[in-house]
């Protein structure tokens, strides 16, 4: 249990700084997860967390203690690779007592631990296997076995789940939810799906190119996204974003000639004249009859279905508005044919604007 | 004809043609080994005799003991041939083991200046045909005392060696994945322990591979040793060969036996560690 703070820590290698200065503050027992597109220094980051990878400047903190040039080891810290890295030449119960042969401890002691992590984990009559005759997911099994026994401080996961087939991994999240909440570790956990990081974090933390792009909690980056990048990355489907001018008359200008009311909430932060971006869900644009009941301001909103995708409760309809595609959500779906010319209804309380020029949220 | 059974017929037939390609070809690679045991156990005047007589009239022991027998008997320092050639290539094949480990393992996993150049450097070393460097390196032995010693020996086959142990073990640890010794790390290795607690026993299959081609090297080899070995006090089994040429008769049967005995710890070394081998050139052959 300690926290971890990470105080304008950056990354070159050679001229290429692949981290700039990030600022990260990791409570007791808090599930973070850096989440981002691929290259986006992620795994850089947790590396160097875990003193994998040496840091160019700034400052690693794991409880009170600057650990910038401590090795792995003297660290208390576990990780889990994407990959596993298990040692192929060991037994199951031998990967996980490693740790603790390593650390001197007797062989009494290394048994109880290793049966109790695998009690855990469901893993005790695999314990004399070795690796190579264990299936992926029993395999990242071992690997957070691996990583519990030491009880560390922290635990560091790297995309520990994206080697798995989809209904896998969905059971996997359960179970490291589980045993987050049974082990009450403070956890660092990478990925880039967006999922993943909504379902398992206490706290999401959107890095591009190097940079922190918001954190907050999962709730809070999906219901208040500091920019477009975090508007398109958190959520399934992606936000829609049209481009628009705002005009003399409070309205909103999108191509085409689709014209909305500049949405009450960001009348006073607009500018006649100014370019943005707006952007909403397509759980806020349906169909009328096949939505829910909207309280607020709403717009009214033709549009010409192009493609539907039933998903059984609901159906996705792609449509063009203002010449960008755009995707709209219907409730109790009815049958719709390509081509047929529909009226939707927005819910301006639920729409988003941007800045056009820093595509900064303008909230 | 039902189809089925034209497949099969076929198949046996291929299945034939394939055993009997394998046997001719097995014959030839076999069949001077064979022979060489069997001139060992049968009297000169049949191992002369033309037409060969393939089958063997009379077996006997008598080249093996004359061969251990006294001087005046045809008898040549056989055990002290047998510890020069076990001294020499023991010593050797550690020693490449060891440097190759060392820089199979720099290469596989570190970054500096000049690697490339010095990776094909050493490669190029093993372009050059041993026999070449015979005379100069018979100078050198010369000037430096270093001829007729175990300890000459030792140094040429080392050099010998290296880089090929360098490339086979590079290869073997390219195989290995990083994380691993980061994960040992990670669960309380220092460097030097994650090498030898987890990237060693993962690669060991290919160092061991490494192993046995650098002492087979060793042990058979002859053009050299026989420049830079003298006397019974450094010579190696194949240069003992030599032993049973006198100016104007050769005593095959005499050289057989020696030879068989050459054979014997090879086979034996290679037999142990054989599922290693195999093991162990799969594995490195994936990627190479
Ligand atoms: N050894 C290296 N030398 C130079 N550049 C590197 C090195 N390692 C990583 N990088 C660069 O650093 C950047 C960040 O890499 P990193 O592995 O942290 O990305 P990531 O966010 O984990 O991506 P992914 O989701 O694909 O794993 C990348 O642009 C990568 O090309
Ligand atoms: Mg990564």
């Amino acid at each position: 249990m300690a926290q971890v703070h990470l105080k304008n820590v950056s990354k070159s290698y050679g001229a290429l700084e692949v981290v700039h200065g990030i600022n990260l503050d990791i409570d007791h027992n808090e599930f973070v997860v850096l989440v981002g597109p691929s290259g986006c220094g992620k795994s850089t980051t947790l590396r160097m967390i875990a003193g994998l990878e040496s840091i160019t400047g700034g400052d690693v903190l794991i409880g009170e203690n600057i650990v910038n040039d401590l090795p792995p080891r003297d660290r208390n810290i576990s990780m889990v690779f994407q990959n596993y890295a298990l040692y192929p030449h060991m037994t199951v119960g031998e990967n996980l007592g490693f740790s603790l042969k390593i650390a001197g401890k007797s062989q009494d002691q290394i048994d109880a631990a290793v049966a109790e992590a695998a009690a855990i984990l469901s893993l005790t009559e695999y314990l004399e296997r070795k690796p190579g005759a264990l299936s992926g997911g029993q395999r990242q099994r071992v690997a957070m076995g691996r990583a519990i026994v030491r009880h560390p401080d922290v635990f560091l996961f790297d995309e520990p789940l994206s080697n798995l087939d989809a209904k896998l991994r969905a059971q996997m999240r359960v179970e490291i939810k589980k045993l987050h909440q049974k082990i009450q570790t403070t956890i660092v956990y990478v990925t880039h799906d967006q999922v993943e990081a909504m379902t398992l974090a206490d706290r999401i933390v959107i890095m591009r190119d190097g940079h922190i792009e918001q954190q907050g909690t999962p709730l809070e980056v999906f219901e208040a996204p500091a920019n477009t990048f975090v508007a398109t990355f958190i959520g399934s489907p992606p936000m829609n974003l049209l481009d628009g001018i705002v005009q003399q008359d409070g309205t909103l200008q999108l191509g085409g000639g689709v014209t909305l009311n500049v949405p009450q909430q960001y009348t006073a932060k607009t500018r006649p004249g100014q370019k943005v971006v707006l952007g909403f869900r397509a759980d806020n644009l349906m169909p009328c009859g096949h939505s829910l009941p909207m309280e607020g301001e709403s717009a009214e909103i033709e549009m010409t279905v192009v493609l539907s995708e039933p998903l059984g409760t609901e159906t996705l309809l792609f449509g063009a508005l203002a010449g960008q595609e755009v995707q709209a959500k219907m409730l109790n779906p009815r049958p719709v044919s390509n081509g047929e010319r529909m009226m939707f209804n927005l819910d301006l309380t639920r729409v988003h604007l941007f800045d056009g020029e820093s595509q900064k949220s303008l909230r | 004809m039902d189809i089925n059974l034209r497949h099969r017929i076929r198949a046996r037939l291929l299945k034939a043609a394939q055993m009997v390609t394998l046997f001719i070809a097995m014959s030839i690679i076999c069949i001077p080994g064979l022979w060489v045991v069997l001139n060992s156990f049968r009297p000169t005047v049949e191992i002369m005799a033309k037409p060969p007589v393939w089958i063997p009239n009379e077996l006997n022991l008598d080249h093996y003991r004359a061969m251990f027998g006294g001087v005046g008997q045809g008898g040549v320092p056989v055990l002290q041939y047998f510890t020069n050639s076990l001294i020499i290539s023991i010593t050797s094949t550690l020693i490449a083991i060891l440097v190759g480990m060392a820089g199979g393992y720099a290469f596989a996993r570190y970054r500096f200046k000049g690697k490339g150049a010095i990776f094909i450097g050493l490669m190029l070393t093993r372009a050059v045909p041993g026999v070449a460097l015979s005379l100069p390196l018979f100078i050198v032995m010369a000037r430096t005392g270093l001829i007729d010693t175990h300890i000459g020996l030792i140094i040429v086959y080392v050099a010998m060696n290296v880089p090929f142990t360098i490339w086979l073990i590079d290869g073997f640890f390219r195989q290995v994945p990083r994380e691993l010794a980061e994960a040992a790390e990670i669960d309380g290795c220092t460097r030097w322990q994650a090498f030898w607690k987890v990237e060693f026993p993962v690669a060991r299959a290919g160092v061991a591979s490494a192993g046995i081609f650098a002492f087979l090297t060793s042990w058979n080899e002859y053009a050299l040793a026989s420049q830079l070995t003298r006397s019974t006090f450094s010579k190696t089994m194949p240069v003992g060969l030599r032993d049973f040429t006198s100016e104007f008769t050769i005593n095959w049967g005499g050289m057989c036996a020696l030879a068989v005995l050459m054979i014997i710890p090879a086979l034996i070394l290679t037999f142990l560690v054989q599922k290693h081998l195999i093991a162990g050139l799969t594995f490195g052959g994936v990627k190479g």
